[in-house]
């Protein structure tokens, strides 16, 4: 348990420490960049004097030596003051908090949903690896994995949207439904979910289920699975409690891994169904060349993925007891 | 009434050169509290046997395609799964070759001790990993109450072992089948190991069907020996009998094999028997010995000779011995 306490602690250090490293690369790719911040607020006010640039320059501290500035930054950064965004003029820590839950539901949702049926797909197929459903398991995975995300989410729309027009194919609460209760609310976000997290969820539901599929099959195999059915233990039994745990890991392990992916991922379902999260708010920064914003997207970003790897890494010690030592 | 009687047991696995028949009529019986050595080099069918008579073989590839597995009065084969699974564990239960890796890594060896007194017994949980604690200690585990809540990974080889034997031994057996389960050990931990089999089987009176390579443990620890080759029981014979005048060529081979069989000088080899298995997939119409047997007929070539009975309770399966 102290063990435990220890590690987590350890961990939660390293993550600060990656954390700090993020906004240093940030800052220095941002200031790598060609441009004079000060020529562009010159650009914006209409033109301005030499004096003026000095001005300008000395008000946004940008005559001070880099190092300097970029302290500056950190310690701003650190007390949550992330600049003012140049497209909404206003603090971008607010546009960010704003956009975060829409994102970390969509993402949550794909990634429980992946896992969930992408591991449930590939035990089924695990168990008789010959047979007519595990074929279809591996060819519904192959097409999953083979499809664009964003191809995904546009045959979605028309499907629904167009030819069986069920779902809400964009944003994330109706108009209409506003003002109503909270169970209504949740019900509409809920609604307005279901396309863009299954257009997430498909390409890496196909991912899990080959995998799991692959792991078990290999785990199977063992030798405890032989001693567990010599116990006479049922078949779900020997297959959920005794061989799943142990395939779990691999399947944790890409799941850590590939968060920063299903991020990036969410970009572009968000662009497609107009999901009010991170990604929308990105791809204005860019179009916009609105550097705060962008940053604290980078950053926020770069901090759900050290979190997801934080879980990762603990979890792996939940389901491997022999990694609790260490 | 024997405790088991296996009749006619016929196993085939498929291959990709083919059929291989592993398991060829195989016939054998165990008393109650008696122990049976089932002895022959790897690949003969001694695994295979003990895994097809709790239908635990892969299937497929394999196929249990013939024979009788009487237990207790009752056929095996012809139980449903889910009667089978009460004679798991239950009734009968299995120690493997392979300590290091029988136990499940992610679960407390007291919960794997559990699990089997829970399912066959109805323990509440804690009365379970109690039993559990219990039969640690009969296993002579020091400190079980600690190290029932430990991981596998916290045992060595040998305790391992001893963690096994304690698991299938929880729900007091009628038998347990040990399939080479000194192999993976140290010389020095076989002997505890074997010392612990016997002590046990005295105390419970389980019967114990021991399944091995090694001559010297047969010698030692069994009633009745069953020598197995290439699928069949070529041999089988009360221990002494054997061991004084072994009637099959290759049991012959095997007891000459066994280093102190013999006093052996310092620099000379041990004796050993010419040539490998031959293949089951394509299995000729003779004797399977044939090809490495000194006595060799031209009757062992053309045809399998049956399986005599030379003298009561002694059953041996060559020409030689046909009269």
């Amino acid at each position: 348990m102290q063990r435990t306490l220890v590690t987590v602690l350890r961990r939660l250090a390293l993550a600060v420490g990656l954390v700090l490293a993020v906004l240093a690369v940030n800052f220095t790719l941002i200031h790598a960049a060609p441009g004079d911040p000060a020529l562009v607020i010159a650009g914006e006010m209409g033109g301005a004097d030499e004096a003026t640039m000095a001005t300008i320059r000395k008000t946004y501290g940008l005559d001070r030596p880099l190092h300097e500035q970029f302290f500056t930054y950190l310690g701003k950064s650190v007390r949550g003051d992330l600049g003012t965004s140049y497209t909404y003029n206003r603090p971008v820590i607010d546009l960010i908090l704003g956009r975060l839950g829409p994102t970390v539901l969509l993402v949550l949702t794909a990634l429980l949903c992946a896992i969930v049926i992408g591991t449930g797909l590939g035990v089924l197929a695990s168990r008789r690896p010959d047979s007519f459903g595990s074929g279809v398991v591996t060819v519904f995975s192959l097409v999953g994995y083979a499809m664009p995300v964003f191809w995904t989410g546009i045959l979605l729309v028309i499907l629904f949207g167009k030819v069986w027009p069920v779902m809400p194919i964009a944003g994330m609460r109706d108009v209409r439904a506003f003002g109503a209760g909270p169970w209504q609310a949740a019900l509409d976000v809920a609604h307005h979910l279901v396309l863009p997290a299954a257009t997430l969820a498909i390409v890496y539901l196909a991912q899990y289920s080959r995998l799991s599929r692959a792991s078990m099959l290999e785990v199977l195999g063992s030798d405890y699975i032989r001693t567990a059915r010599a116990k006479g233990l049922s078949d779900a039994v020997v297959t959920f409690k005794h061989a799943l745990r142990n395939a779990l890991m691999p399947i944790v392990t890409i799941a850590g891994l590939q968060f920063g992916n299903l991020i990036s991922g969410a970009v572009l379902v968000e662009t497609v169904f107009s999901w009010p999260g991170l990604g929308t708010l990105a791809l204005d920064a860019i179009l916009g060349r609105d550097y705060p914003t962008l940053l604290g997207v980078l950053t926020f970003s770069a901090i759900l993925v050290i979190v997801a790897n934080l879980i990762t890494d603990l979890s792996y010690r939940w389901i491997d007891p022999r990694l609790r030592g260490r | 009434m024997s405790l088991l009687a296996v009749e006619d047991l016929s196993v085939e696995f498929r291959t990709r050169r083919g059929v291989a028949r592993v398991l060829d009529r195989v016939s054998l019986g165990i008393e109650r509290g008696q122990t049976l050595g089932v002895v022959g080099e790897s690949g003969c069918g001694k695994s295979v046997t003990a895994l097809a008579m709790l239908r635990l073989i892969a299937s497929p590839p394999g196929r249990i395609t013939g024979g009788r597995v009487h237990f207790d009065g009752r056929d095996l084969l012809a139980l449903s799964e889910d009667e089978m699974r009460q004679v798991r564990g239950n009734r009968v239960s299995m120690i493997f070759q392979e300590p290091m890796t029988s136990l499940n890594p992610a679960y407390t060896v007291g919960d794997q001790i559990a699990e089997s007194v829970r399912l066959h017994q109805g323990l509440t949980r804690r009365e379970a990993i109690e039993r559990a604690a219990q039969m640690l200690d009969a296993v002579s585990i020091p400190d079980p109450a600690r190290r029932v809540h430990e991981y596998p990974h916290q045992f060595s080889g040998g305790m391992r072992q001893r963690v096994m034997i304690a698991m299938a031994l929880a729900c007091q057996p009628d038998l347990l089948v040990a399939d080479e389960p000194t192999t993976a050990l140290d010389v020095t931990v076989q002997a505890q190991i074997f010392d612990l089999i016997s002590e046990l089987r005295e105390k419970t009176g389980t019967a114990v069907m021991l399944i091995t390579h090694d001559m010297g443990a047969v010698a030692e620890m069994t009633d009745r020996v069953a020598v197995m080759y290439a699928g069949h029981v070529v041999e089988s014979a009360a221990v002494a009998d054997v061991l004084r005048e072994p009637l099959h060529p290759y049991t012959r081979g095997l007891i000459a094999c066994a280093p102190g069989a013999r006093t052996v000088a310092p620099g000379q080899l041990l004796d050993e028997i010419p040539g490998t298995v031959p293949s089951l997939v394509e299995r000729g119409a003779g004797c399977l010995f044939a090809e490495r047997c000194a006595h060799v007929q031209p009757r062992c070539r053309a045809e399998l000779p049956p399986h005599s009975e030379p003298a009561p309770g002694r059953t041996v399966m060559c020409w030689l011995h046909t009269q």
